[in-house]
């Protein structure tokens, strides 16, 4: 069963896309990948409308005290394996937002990512080729 | 042209509220300093009778207290007038002006839990911005706020079905 | 009977629950309760312990979408406060940044409620002819998002003369484009029936909740800080002011359709009158005081309200966005309309608010509908009328 979902992931993955108090610049250029000149669909990528149904947890912004029960949540429902990209400096180590009374740490301090994609935002090749790392590596 | 405009409107509200303080800073921003009893019937008239947007509310820890500024905008001419409150720290009560106003409802919220100013008389002083779990008095933009609480540990809530 | 459907209005694809809750008997929505938090970062507090020249690359993620708005404003309330002009150059630069700013913020905001009513290929189009804007923006500036190009006292990059071609043809390519835009939209009876008397906020309401931007406007309330307190190159300009009565999503999306063509307007006369000469003044203190800096960023004024007492960090700074007085006005506009236009409704105000959504309907406790299904209602009454068009 591992290895047929294994298998879906690599050759077509579904993603899910979970915005945490994000400044919304990286959730755009995420939706850019669909549009005509990147395209991501060709490739078999596709945003889903739910976590039950992911491969891959597409994640930016970074985590405050009001999401973090639910982007937790949401890691819960993901079918194991998959795939945790980090997508934005903000979601890999919380940008300048640090002195903040109201944020709770990093991505990978509540769930093990597996890509991080610094950038504010990445460019939309950069988010490409850092999915495209990750599959290569599984 | 402008210039003359706010001149008539500073002499109407020298006349009906003698004592104001009125600070001129540039030709389009104005300083009013009022006090805390005084502050709802000059906003009742700026709103009602002069026709003025509210803008938003500014909450700043001082001193002297905490000031309350409402900035008020006088689209016609382009004008801004802040009307400054302070309201002690011993005593922190004002009236509210949401019935009146019902733009000045989620700044009020806002003031309330970031600066611990009670606005008697809101019919929903709730939280607007912070967690469930944050601690209902501490209050980050107070001067006395160390940094240090910033770890406060919140239990991983499950996520209930209401 | 009262049921309770708690929905979110911006991206049909981010995650996060019980942003609006939508309390509906049958299929009318009777109230609204807003509950928001998700993404509150301290700004105002990370603020006071940064550098008055370090703040501006702070605002600007507060949104990425009009990200040029917070900075902009902010350095105007700095040289408010300290009695500061920018030289002409640098005046008109911002400018032309705020504009070409505001296009591509209505352009997002089209492709998505296209995306929203069903219309895909609307919004596949119009992002489409976004992308050369964006290659602009990193050809002048370095960057498609998040330029950074205010600096107390000036700008912080000059726009090369052998640059003005390349803005010119995009703006000649644009304004065939936006045409093209404004008569598929306007002239499709479908989509005029899923956005005409829909979400109606009358004149007296939209005063009452202070709101600002094409909301207003689009409900007959003419206010716009570009003409009602200039600053920069805007009163050097020749430009008109838009303004609907009818208050439904119709008027508004009208208003920032024809506001794309004023700002090619700007944007050309700015180019042709540029003067030439520094960039930049030389600022050495910022003195004790206060000082309040406006913009018309593309959803509203933009408000930023900075103390100083003299030494190199502010005292307080204010940020007051749009969509503050916006969102809460969705509680007199969604009354009254079914589920299906609520989604549309509530993201007709563009709430650049970076927000929440997942959407459930639930029925005494028990989930019935989920979010994509929300988004699957809007498209199944768009087939419907359709097919009631006969296409």
């Amino acid at each position: 069963m591992g290895n047929a979902k294994l298998w879906g992931l690599k050759k077509s993955p579904w993603v899910f896309h979970l915005a945490a108090a994000a400044c919304n610049n990286c959730d755009i250029e995420i939706l850019d990948l669909i549009t005509p000149r990147w395209d991501v669909e060709r490739f078999g990528i596709v945003l889903v409308g739910s976590p039950r149904h992911a491969d891959a947890l597409l994640v930016t912004g970074v985590i405050n005290r009001k999401t973090l029960p639910r982007v937790l949540r949401v890691y819960e429902q993901t079918p194991k394996p998959c795939l945790v990209i980090a997508i934005g400096t903000c979601s890999c180590s919380q940008n300048i937002f640090t002195p903040s009374y109201n944020v709770v740490g990093p991505y990978d301090k509540h769930m093990p990512v597996d890509v991080y994609i610094p950038g504010c935002p990445p460019k939309p090749e950069t988010m490409i080729m850092g999915i495209v790392k990750a599959l290569k590596r599984l | 042209m402008k210039k003359e405009y706010s001149k008539k409107i500073l002499d109407e509200i020298n006349a009906k509220f003698p004592e104001v303080i009125i600070k001129i800073h540039s030709p389009r921003r104005t300083y009013i300093s009022i006090s805390r009893e005084k502050v709802y019937d000059f906003v009742e008239f700026l709103y009602k009778e002069k026709g003025f947007r509210f803008s938003i509310a500014t909450g700043i820890d001082t001193r002297d207290g905490i000031e309350i500024i409402y900035h008020f905008s006088h689209d016609e001419a382009g004008t801004y007038y802040n009307i400054k409150v302070l309201v002690p720290k011993d005593d922190l009560k004002i009236k509210s002006m949401t019935m009146l106003l019902p733009a000045t409802d989620w700044i009020e919220r806002e003031i309330h839990e970031l600066l611990g100013v009670d606005f008697i008389g809101h019919p929903n002083l709730v939280p607007l911005l912070t967690a469930e779990t944050w601690p209902a008095d501490l209050y980050p933009l107070r001067r006395d706020y160390a940094d240090e609480h910033k770890n406060i540990k919140i239990k991983k809530k499950l996520w209930e079905e209401s | 009977m009262r049921r309770i459907v708690p929905i979110g209005p911006y991206h049909p694809l981010q995650e996060e629950p019980e942003f609006f809750k939508l309390i509906v008997e049958g299929e009318k929505v009777v109230d609204l309760e807003i509950n928001i938090g998700y993404n509150h970062r301290g700004h105002e507090f990370i603020s006071q312990t940064l550098t008055w020249d370090q703040i501006p690359f702070l605002v600007e993620r507060i949104c990425g979408i009009c990200s040029d708005s917070h900075p902009y404003a902010y350095v105007l309330a700095v040289e408010d406060c300290a009695h500061i002009t920018a030289p002409p150059r640098a005046q008109y630069i911002r400018t032309i940044i705020g504009e070409l700013e505001r296009i591509h913020s209505h352009y997002l905001w089209l492709g998505l409620a296209g995306h929203f009513i069903g219309y895909n290929t609307v919004w596949m189009w119009v992002w489409r002819y976004r992308e050369p804007l964006l290659d602009l923006f990193e050809l002048i500036m370095g960057n498609r998002n998040h330029y950074a190009i205010n600096k107390i006292g000036g700008a912080r990059r000059d726009i090369l003369p052998e640059d003005y071609p390349k803005i010119e043809k995009y703006l000649d390519l644009l304004e065939k484009k936006n045409a093209m835009f404004t008569n598929a939209i306007l002239d499709d009876p479908v989509i005029r029936a899923r956005l005409e008397n829909v979400g109606i906020l009358s004149k007296e309401d939209a005063i009452a909740y202070g709101v600002l931007g094409p909301t207003a406007r689009g409900s007959g309330y003419a206010c716009d800080i570009r003409k009602d307190d200039p600053y920069d190159a805007y009163d050097k300009v020749d430009w008109n002011m838009i303004v609907f009565e009818e208050g439904d999503v119709l008027a508004k999306a009208k208003v920032r359709l024809i506001e794309c063509n004023e700002s090619i307007k700007i944007v050309r006369q700015c180019l042709k009158n540029m003067p030439d000469g520094p960039i930049e003044t030389r600022v050495d203190e910022i003195p004790p005081g206060e000082g309040i800096g406006r913009h018309e960023a593309p959803r509203g004024e933009v408000f930023h309200y900075v103390r100083s007492d003299g030494s190199n960090m502010p005292v307080r700074h204010k940020v007051r966005a749009p969509s503050f007085m916006n969102v809460a006005s969705n509680v007199v506009a969604v009354k009254g309309y079914s589920i299906a236009d609520a989604a549309l409704v509530l993201a007709a105000v563009d709430p650049c608010y970076c927000c929440t959504e997942r959407t459930f309907v639930y029925e005494n406790g028990k989930k019935k509908y989920s979010g994509q299904d929300l988004l699957k209602l809007s498209w199944e009454k768009t087939e419907k009328i359709k097919r009631r068009y006969g296409k």
